[in-house]
């Protein structure tokens, strides 16, 4: 039940990942921060199995740190997107590999555009407008299917974000504690305050 | 006093023996009967899992058709009912063109999610006791008694392996519009708005984003159609065409039973939506980046 969710708009990428960290029927924690910085324009989201992932973030943003250090050179989302990739699915066909799904929002400074990639823990990468793990994919594709536009402004990026958070926190048995948010700009990587709309009831 | 309540209280199964022995003079072609052969097993609904659970045994000898997006909503015109019309035997599309929405009468109508055979079956005979009842007591059913004669039908089948999910949606005097969701556990539920089949997720997520019980006749239904396509779209097990109704107080509406595909492609070209899906196969910004 953790929820991972990735949107595009005109010139940032938003990430949101549920608060709560669970084990079995038990929530350990509810102001769990599942994402990782790899560089100043690039913010990895993960879930999956409990152990594997932060091992596996904290191991990609030390590789990809000394990468910077080694070439003194920062590599562009694409590039993180690719090595990210290359590792996932290296680890895949190892003896225990990690089982993690991740998000990478980036902001191309090249390019100047956004991006967004989707990744499971099958090492199956895609480029994608909007993106979501886990039961979210359920709930929230169709409702970006229908209201997500490429050009779409910041607080109508929120605005997306609102609607999907509520959607879940309307249909899903389980509390996931709320989310936190981060967004990517040309400017780097902010936390945002996400207002709580508080409980949200069925029709 | 015992022998007026023996006479009253039967399971189902006694009283349909009953009322065909009955008919048995009156009717030349034999009635809809409830007995039906099971299997010489201990465990009927074990068994049926057994050769039927497509998921641990993709060789099991039969594939029951299911899969199936379907919604229905009340709002201040009334209740919109929309269904897709995709039947899947596995992984094999068995048909585009089934209609999942049975009118029972000119005021109800029932939608069928699950095993399609069990849905027919049930809902044609619910039609029949609906029909019963109204010749009986002079006057139409309630959706509630209807609702009720489904679910205790189901129940006293229950852990026989059953598979259905239904609606009842339809509009009376005394209730006004009335809305029930049916399944085959024996869960009876009066509603304003459900999703039931395997696309319900995704047609939660677009109903829910825009429901509202102050919705227009027009904006209900294009937020039903709206849904279905949503459904259709990220569902493998739902498609075909998209089939809707309106129930009013002076009975149903049918509004079309329309293909997908250009719906799809009409709504993405036109409105900008469905932005992941590319219509510029030339050049695809999209190749080469992966």
């Amino acid at each position: 039940m953790e929820v991972l969710l990735g949107i595009t708009g005109k010139d940032f990428t938003i990430i949101a990942a549920s608060k709560a960290a669970m084990r079995g029927a038990t929530i350990l924690k509810a102001s769990d921060d599942k994402t990782r910085e790899l560089n100043k324009h690039t913010l990895m989201a993960f879930s999956g199995e409990a152990g594997d992932t932060v091992q596996f973030a904290e191991y990609i943003q030390a590789n990809i740190a000394l990468y910077t250090m080694r070439n003194s050179t920062p590599l562009a989302p694409p590039a993180v997107a690719s090595f990210v990739r290359s590792e996932l699915s290296r680890s895949l066909r190892s003896r225990n590999p990690y089982n993690v799904n991740l998000l990478l929002g980036g902001f191309d400074a090249l390019s100047s555009r956004p991006c967004l990639y989707w990744l499971d823990y099958l090492a199956a990468l895609a480029p994608v407008p909007y993106a979501a793990h886990g039961y979210a994919q359920y709930y929230c594709l169709s409702i970006l299917d229908k209201h997500h536009h490429p050009d779409i402004d910041r607080t109508r990026g929120m605005e997306l974000l609102g609607m999907c958070v509520d959607e879940l926190k309307r249909r899903l048995p389980i509390d996931f504690k709320g989310v936190v948010v981060k967004i990517v700009t040309k400017e780097g990587i902010e936390e945002v305050d996400f207002a709580d709309s508080g409980p949200i009831h069925c029709p | 006093m015992d022998s007026l309540f023996d006479k009253y209280t039967s399971s189902s199964h006694e009283e349909e023996a009953q009322l065909q022995d009955a008919d048995q003079e009156l009717s030349v072609n034999p009635p809809l009967s409830l007995k039906f052969a099971l299997p010489p097993v201990a465990q009927s609904s074990s068994w049926l899992r057994a050769m039927t659970d497509d998921h641990s045994n993709p060789s099991c000898p039969i594939k029951i058709a299911h899969g199936t997006t379907t919604l229905a909503f009340r709002f201040k015109g009334g209740i919109i009912v929309a269904t897709d019309s995709r039947a899947t035997a596995g992984n094999w599309i068995a048909s585009q063109t089934v209609k999942k929405v049975i009118e029972i009468n000119n005021c109800l109508l029932g939608t069928m999610a699950g095993g399609a055979a069990d849905c027919q079956y049930w809902l044609a005979y619910l039609g029949m006791q609906c029909r019963l009842h109204e010749l009986r007591h002079k006057r139409r059913i309630s959706v509630a008694a209807a609702s009720k004669i489904l679910s205790n039908l189901v129940y006293s089948y229950k852990g026989m392996g059953l598979s259905m999910g239904t609606m009842c949606a339809g509009v009376t005097p005394q209730e006004g519009p009335a809305l029930y969701y049916i399944d085959s556990d024996g869960t009876r539920l009066a509603g304003n708005l459900f999703c039931v089949g395997s696309g319900q997720t995704f047609a939660y997520g677009v109903l829910d984003a825009e429901y509202s019980y102050d919705l227009s006749d027009d904006a209900a239904l294009e937020l039903g159609r709206r849904s279905i396509l949503a459904a259709t779209h990220r569902d493998a097990y739902s498609g075909g065409y998209i089939n809707l109704y309106h129930v009013k107080e002076d009975g149903w509406v049918k509004h079309g039973f329309s293909d997908t595909n250009p719906i799809f492609w009409k709504t993405k070209l036109e409105k900008g939506e469905f932005s992941n899906v590319t219509a510029n196969f030339e050049d695809d910004d999209t190749s080469q980046r992966v």
